[in-house]
């Protein structure tokens, strides 16, 4: 008897739409960052929380077949290296991290300098990174019959 | 007054990432792009040291002042600490190029260690309080990450440890952040350096009190004095050699003995009851770690116990906070680098050889492992403070500015420690490398064995060398580099003057 | 008076960690003396009948009393910190289980001395 993976026909209904609109709203979060609180740390969490949610309701292994997992091991220093590289890039007015991109008027979304570009490197950072702990830890099963060695 | 102090974090975190970007493509560019990082922060850091005997260098990042702006200084004691961590990192990079290839994804263990060094490299030259506090973490995780790293049972019930206690101990720390930036409202250290010594004397007198207490308690934890060492004699043996190397020679002094310092001397001021409980703390150390390590078998345990001790000497001398005290005990702590990462080289060349840590089923190495030997012999002559090498230079200073602070006791314990640390080491040795195999068991062991790769000889031949060096120019090095750096803690406060008026 | 409460956090997450034997209640006290510390900074940073530091449009600046913005950027790093270590004490007591065989501290001591 062959139990199917992943969760009941209900939740896997239910999760072609909300995924979409969680990604939505994490992506709306993220580019505000510098408007409203939240950035790229919490933009970063919830977008990776929306492929986790995939993840848990469809099962590991059918999910692992949409998701590229060597894209994503790729992206989490990416977003360490374009961090990195805005912060020279202040170099160019002469201080590291200097904020150097025109600022605009307040309260737009183009405004506050280099802040949206950090707020999107810190997104690939963390949602790479939370995303790879996520499935590294799903990898480890603990099987009750298996009582070490040694 | 500028000086592109940038450059230690920034290289450091791009050959971190860069490492794990390009080693899933070509496995060995990870040890080539690490050790050209590591080489070109050594280069840098011995430039920082020549240009701070001029005077105090900060670095505005983003330029934004003091105080409102996150700003990094640069003084003598910062600049001995730059060349001490990078050189001991180049040289546990080199010897890790060979060691490494027993373990599997070698890419991360590089781009850990890059991470570790650019943490330590931030502890010493930030200027802000949380700041501090970030670097310390970013190190101890990374070290985290490093000591399971051979994910065996043993490694990781001692990372399990290590883990748990280390992050209490950070978690105190963190907390005393809070109590002091609620009392001063500010988190640059020549501000709260100001503000604390005006206010002297009022009712925030508790507060900082309190908040001294936890840093202290936090850093001890960290620098693995007596109460708070049970992580150590766990962690640093099931780490791999040339992290062992690292933690017990850098990583335990610049977490703890350097932060200590610079929160103590510089921010919160000295008053005697600190120095009398410092005191305490490393008379404890020095005695119970001797004394534990000279019962051990293990051959890195025995190493790791008498870290301990080593640790508590120079704690007592930075107790003393007298010019010659605290220049004696930065003079231990730069040898005692030197030569606890040579005895842990050592010993992780004895393992890649023989197969076993253990002291009793070894026996007469040193005609089939020459340089292993020597270096051995040098590192172990040098611990126990014998002249001319270094060790001797830097314990007879700290005894002799123990006897003027008048202190006759404390004295008299440390040359008897010194004498019993002579005994264990001379006992390692023999048992080592110049004993006749007893059994035949030892000598079916002795017939396999035979030298270690060119890269690890090459570290442990390096810091043999710097070793003799530094002891027989003894004098120009403790006028020109310790004494400096100890007048940048004993002038307390006055730093913060030259950053908060006027800014430059 | 919550600096009191905050405390008392601390002290239940310090004896968590200290006197249970099973290595998950250490791992879920590590979190609770995380949670003491922000609380502690967030109490920290409060004033009464202050707003949010949240600029917005048409809002005359130097009339109204904000919350002091830097604690809740330090709490932020706190947080990101407490959970990459709480992600990698999970994964070692994950690895201890299985080559061990119990979650006991009391029985993982191969190391002695």
């Amino acid at each position: 008897m062959k139990k199917e993976p992943g969760m009941s026909m209900i939740v896997k209904r239910i999760t072609r739409i909300t995924v979409s609109l969680i990604f939505l709203f994490g992506v709306y979060i993220l580019l505000h960052g510098h408007l409203t609180p939240g950035g790229g740390f919490a933009g970063g969490v919830i977008i990776a929380l929306s492929f986790i949610h995939i993840v848990l309701a469809f099962g590991r292994e059918e999910a692992m077949k949409h998701l590229n997992e060597k894209l994503i091991l790729f992206l989490e220093p990416v977003g360490g290296l374009l961090f990195l590289g805005i912060a020279l890039l202040g170099l160019f007015g002469g201080f590291f991290f200097l904020n150097i991109l025109p600022k605009g008027q307040p309260f737009r979304l183009l405004s506050a300098g280099i802040i949206p570009l950090c707020n999107i490197a810190i997104f690939l950072k963390v949602g790479a990174g939370l995303f790879t702990c996520f499935i590294a830890l799903s990898l480890l099963r603990i099987d009750r019959s298996d009582k070490g060695d040694k | 007054m500028i000086y592109p102090l940038y450059m230690f974090v920034a290289i450091g975190l791009c050959a971190a990432f860069s490492i794990l970007v390009a080693g899933k493509y070509r496995e060995w560019l990870a040890p080539v792009a690490a050790i050209a990082a590591s080489g070109i922060l050594l280069v840098l850091s011995i430039d920082a040291a020549f240009i701070a005997r001029s005077g105090l260098k900060i670095y505005p990042m983003g330029n934004w002042l003091p105080p409102i702006g996150i700003c990094m200084m640069l003084d003598n004691l910062t600049g001995l600490m730059l060349v001490i961590v990078n050189l001991i990192g180049l040289v546990s990079l080199i010897y890790s190029v060979s060691y490494i290839k027993r373990f599997t994804s070698t890419v991360y263990y590089y781009s850990l260690f890059m991470l570790m060094i650019t943490g330590m490299n931030g502890v010493v030259i930030t200027g802000d309080l949380f700041n501090l506090y970030v670097f310390l973490e970013i190190t101890s995780i990374a070290s985290y990450g490093l000591v399971a790293f051979g994910v065996e049972s043993e490694e990781l019930e001692a990372a399990f440890k290590y883990m748990v206690l280390s992050s209490l101990a950070s978690a105190f720390i963190f907390l005393a952040i809070g109590i002091i930036f609620i009392k001063t409202s500010t988190l640059n250290m020549a501000d709260i350096a100001l503000t604390l010594s005006n206010q002297a004397g009022t009712a925030t007198g508790n507060a900082v009190l309190f908040a001294s207490v936890m840093f202290l308690t936090g850093f001890a934890f960290k620098a693995a004095l007596i109460p708070f060492h049970s992580w150590l004699p766990d962690a640093h043996p099931s780490a791999p050699a040339p992290v062992s190397s690292m933690l017990s020679g850098v990583v335990i002094k610049v977490l703890g003995v350097y932060a200590f310092a610079r929160v103590f001397f510089n921010i919160i001021g000295i008053t005697p009851v600190i120095m009398n409980i410092l005191m305490w703390l490393g008379i404890f150390s020095m005695i119970i770690g001797a004394v534990l390590a000279i019962r051990q078998t293990d051959l890195k345990r025995l190493l790791a116990y008498s870290s301990i001790s080593q640790v508590g000497y120079i704690f007592i001398g930075l107790s003393l906070a007298t010019p010659l005290g605290i220049a004696a005990a930065l003079f231990h702590l730069f040898n005692h680098s030197i030569f606890k990462s040579l005895l842990f080289l050592n010993a992780g060349a004895i393992e890649y050889a023989s197969g076993t840590r253990s002291m009793d089923k070894m026996s007469g190495i040193s005609s089939k492992m020459p340089i292993t030997g020597a270096t051995s012999l040098v590192g172990s002559l040098s611990i126990a403070g014998v002249p001319p090498l270094n060790g001797f230079w830097s314990k007879l200073f700290l005894v002799i500015a123990i006897f003027q602070a008048g202190k006759m006791n404390v004295g008299i314990t440390c040359v008897v420690v010194s004498v019993i640390t002579l005994a264990y080491f001379l006992m390692v040795q023999k048992n080592i490398f110049f004993k006749k195999p007893e059994n035949a068991e030892q000598e079916a062991a002795l017939e396999n064995i035979k030298e270690v790769p060119f890269s690890m000889s090459l570290s442990m031949i390096i810091l043999a060398v710097i070793c003799i060096v530094s002891g027989l120019f003894f004098a120009p090095l403790m006028s020109s580099v310790f004494m400096p750096a100890a007048k940048a803690l004993t002038d307390g406060s006055a730093f913060a003057r030259m950053i908060i008026p006027g800014g430059f | 008076m919550l600096y009191i409460l905050c405390t008392t956090l601390l002290a239940i997450g310090v004896y968590a960690v200290l006197v249970k034997r099973n290595m998950i209640k250490k791992i879920v006290g590590l979190c609770i003396i995380d949670y003491a510390v922000n609380f502690f900074y967030v109490v920290a940073g409060y004033k009464v009948n202050a707003e949010a530091p949240i600029l917005s449009e048409g809002m005359d600046v130097m009339r109204i009393n904000f919350v002091d913005p830097l604690p809740q950027a330090l709490i932020l790093t706190s947080i990101v910190i407490g959970l990459g270590v709480t992600m990698l004490t999970v994964a070692i007591a994950i690895r201890l289980y299985q080559k061990y065989g119990t979650f006991d501290t009391d029985e993982i001591r191969r190391l002695k001395g």
